[in-house]
């Protein structure tokens, strides 16, 4: 019981620094999505969406804090799993993110995911990897550069695979994709550009050798830091706040970068899945839908959906460059083999469990694939083998011999020993599961409206005539469209045009003249 | 429904073509082959602005392939296509929608997992909305969903014109197969277009819905749209269109008002399955 009790006091403590971790999420949300509140009116969806992956959040901390001090863990080691797990979900919330623009919105079948991430991630290495003194050369640029080289690398090969793969079917265009990512990583692994000179510089992609360039990790939150992204200058304005806080607490500063490290990649995570949402509302993301559902239809309506769908891949695959680098900014050294196409897959089984179509499912997903799924079992198997002193037979066939002595504890040391590959068995059940049960992922059928309106909010005239007419007889029927309209969204309408206001939008100066006729630039 | 306005068609301020015919679709010789297959065989007609012309003929005449040919579907072998007294062949799909030649479809294609709304929103030309960056950034944003506020205003008047306003929230998918064939064609007219081509418009329509379907087409007409339709009752053909067109293994075999079509022994004979 006392034990027990003492648990409890624990477990309170972490949960109070888990829901501080959790307010800075949401705070960090909250600002950068307001803009959207503003201009479609009163949209308590987002609120919705926002609390859908806080809770997703706050139940995968609460899991990993209880498992932890339930077989005492203790704080430390808690700590490391809740900021592993942090990382990992926002990396993979950014490159599911991506993919279901791709996928979700666009119905563009990219199994090529790795391919991308490989290509932002290589194209920062080379840039950013320190002249000498490495088995790989590189530029030595700073990563200010290097990283925003990245990003456009991915998305320019992106424009080079989507351009001849426009014409091709969804199913042969998945397998020009997929071939695009290995054909990238055999590129990158193949001894012909370990090593090579341009223009007197060395430089190369290592081949299997890897390289190792500056760690993001520490170098990225050092700008944040301290003065001149130097720690020999001291702290500045931020880090001043953030180091005499941790110092008081006894943190050590490359657990308090790494935190930061993460924070960072967490905003960036916000950020996008703002634009996101933003682009998914909007006429753009009808047009994506339209493309998803039927490509001749919505090209028969005039839409140039060749165009739509070569921005959309150069987007999708520029974001899953960022991902790429952030995530392999983390160990400060990428090779090949982090980019097998395994980790396609396991985006896309982020996706499905989250249910592609839907930016908060992608989020949601990334959170469970990650925080459960991917980082749950060799969690487990750190407590079990921590706690329980297991037999550890070599075989299975050890362990279930073992068992016909009425003996389970050998089959079951094998299995714990194994958790890390039992993980690929639980990725086939819950697919199995979810295929069964939720088809649509875990939020189920989501219908974001593709508008910049709340448009299953918004009523037919016809009905608010009606409604009109049975409210007050005298209201004229010639007006009673337009009028029961603005009262249907008064208030949104309001937000609007102090918005319109505040801007200085060219397009606004005349509001008046905003029929969408055929003869107004568009493009 | 009678207090509703019909969308007025830019054709009622469009220009006769310079050599002063007045026929906005002309079809020159005409040709397409599939492998071995000559599916359309210079096929030579024009469609009267205003006008309701039938293209009828037996399965596998060649009626839906010249529409993909006319609409940018499928490119032809030979032969020319003006529309409006300019060259359209071989144009992409979207810049034929774009200059207000648009089609319907044999097979209703409605975008299933978009609500009937989402569908007719997506017609519209030249959405401030539709390029990214005035989607996403904010500011500019502002004027996306002004325009917004107008389409929807003008989406509605549609869906009520054809009674279909009560379906405005539900996914297009879950339609029965009249609906869709009724959500295709008022999501055609938001297009604005000139010339709208259908394809068997009344195909699984119930006789109530057709008549009203027919009446829309005619105050359509009235207001300067033409129209194309290929179908197959011979019914709405004879009745309501000012000229028939019948096609027979590829090529034109008919061309004039329905009565003498109807008197025309060739044509009597491909439907009866004749030697021609």
């Amino acid at each position: 019981m006392t034990s027990d009790d003492v648990g409890d006091q624990d477990e309170s403590r972490t949960q109070t620094r888990e829901h501080e971790a959790s307010q800075v999420a949401t705070d960090g949300g909250t600002s950068a999505t307001l803009p959207l509140e503003t201009d479609a009116g009163a949209r308590p969806r987002w609120q919705v969406d926002l609390g859908y992956i806080v809770l997703t959040t706050v139940a995968i901390y609460a899991l990993i804090t209880v498992l932890g001090l339930l077989t005492g863990l203790g704080v430390g080691g808690i700590f490391r799993q809740l900021q592993t797990v942090t990382f990992l979900a926002a990396a993979y919330a950014l490159v599911v993110l991506a993919l279901n623009l791709h996928w979700g919105y666009t119905g563009l079948f990219n199994i090529g995911v790795a391919g991308f991430m490989a290509v932002g991630a290589y194209g920062m290495a080379v840039l950013t990897a320190p002249p000498e003194g490495t088995t790989t050369p590189g530029l030595g640029l700073p990563l200010w550069i290097g990283i925003p080289f990245g990003v456009l690398l991915a998305g320019l090969v992106g424009l080079i695979v989507v351009l001849p793969a426009l014409r091709i079917r969804a199913d042969y265009f998945a397998i020009v994709t997929l071939a695009f990512a290995e054909v990238i990583r055999l590129t990158i692994n193949s001894g012909a550009l370990a090593d090579f000179e341009l223009l007197g510089r060395e430089l190369g992609t290592g081949g299997g050798r890897g390289i190792n360039f500056p760690l993001l990790e520490s170098a990225i939150p050092r700008w944040v830091l301290y003065q001149g992204g130097d720690p020999a200058q001291g702290a500045n304005v931020v880090g001043l706040q953030i180091l005499t806080v941790t110092n008081q607490l006894g943190i050590e500063r490359t657990v308090v970068e790494s935190a930061v490290y993460t924070s960072i990649l967490v905003v960036l995570v916000v950020i996008v899945f703002a634009l996101l949402v933003r682009t998914a509302n909007s006429p753009f993301g009808r047009l994506l839908k339209g493309i998803r559902e039927d490509e001749l239809a919505t090209k028969s309506l005039g839409k140039n959906t060749d165009l739509v769908k070569i921005k959309v891949f150069v987007l999708g695959c520029a974001i899953m460059g960022l991902a790429g680098i952030f995530w392999q900014g983390r160990n400060g050294y990428v090779d090949p083999d982090a980019f097998l196409p395994i980790i396609t897959f396991y985006i896309f089984i982020a996706l499905i469990i989250g249910g592609s179509g839907s930016n908060t499912g992608s989020v949601v997903g990334a959170l469970v694939f990650a925080g459960v799924l991917f980082e749950g079992p060799p969690y487990v198997q750190r407590i079990v083998t921590q706690q329980v002193d297991l037999p550890r037979p070599a075989t299975v066939y050890d362990g279930v011999v073992a068992l016909g002595a009425f003996d389970p504890l050998p089959l079951l040391g094998y299995f714990v020993g194994q958790l890390a590959n039992v993980r690929f068995i639980l990725f086939g059940v819950i697919l199995i599961l979810l295929m069964i049960y939720r088809p649509d992922g875990l939020l189920g059928h989501r219908s974001e409206p593709a508008s910049p309106l709340h448009l299953s909010a918004e009523q037919s005239p016809a009905d608010s005539r009606s409604a009109k007419r049975g409210g007050d007889d005298d209201g004229g029927d010639s007006s009673g469209g337009s009028d029961s309209d603005s009262d249907s969204d008064s208030d949104s309408a309001g937000v609007d045009t102090s918005t319109d206001n505040g801007d200085d939008d060219p397009l606004d100066s005349n509001p008046d003249d905003s029929t969408p006729d055929r003869g107004e630039p568009d493009e | 429904m009678s207090d509703i306005e019909l969308p007025e068609s830019d054709a009622t301020v469009s220009t006769e073509t310079a050599d002063g015919d007045d026929r906005p679709l002309r079809v020159e010789s005409l040709t397409k082959t599939f492998g071995g297959i000559l599916a359309v065989d210079s096929a030579t007609f024009a469609v009267e602005r205003g006008s309701i012309t039938g293209l009828i003929g037996p399965n596998g005449a060649g009626k839906s392939t010249t529409f993909n040919l006319i609409t940018g579907v499928h490119e032809p072998d030979s032969g020319r296509i003006y529309f409006d007294g300019e060259d359209i062949t071989g144009l992409q799909p979207h810049r034929v929608a774009e200059r207000g030649l648009v089609r319907t479809f044999q097979i209703t294609r409605e975008l299933g997992e978009m609500t009937v709304l989402e569908n007719m929103l997506l017609a519209f030309q030249n959405q401030r909305g539709e390029a990214l960056w005035r989607a996403v950034l904010p500011g500019v944003r502002g004027s996306v969903v002004d325009q917004e506020r107008e389409l929807l205003e003008r989406a509605w008047e549609t869906l009520e014109l054809f009674e279909i306003d009560h379906l405005a929230h539900e996914e297009a998918g879950t339609l029965s197969g009249g609906q869709r064939k009724l959500l295709e064609l008022s999501r055609a007219l938001l297009t604005d277009p000139e010339l709208l081509l259908l394809d068997e418009p009344m195909a699984g329509v119930n006789p109530t819905l057709e008549g009203k379907l027919l009446e829309r087409i005619h105050d359509l007409t009235d207001r300067g749209y033409t129209f194309l339709i290929v179908e197959h009752d011979m019914d709405v053909i004879m009745e309501n269109c000012e000229r028939v067109i019948v096609m027979h293994q590829g090529s034109v075999l008919a061309d004039g008002p329905p009565a003498a079509i109807q008197a025309d022994e060739r044509v009597i004979e491909a439907y009866l399955g004749g030697e021609v």
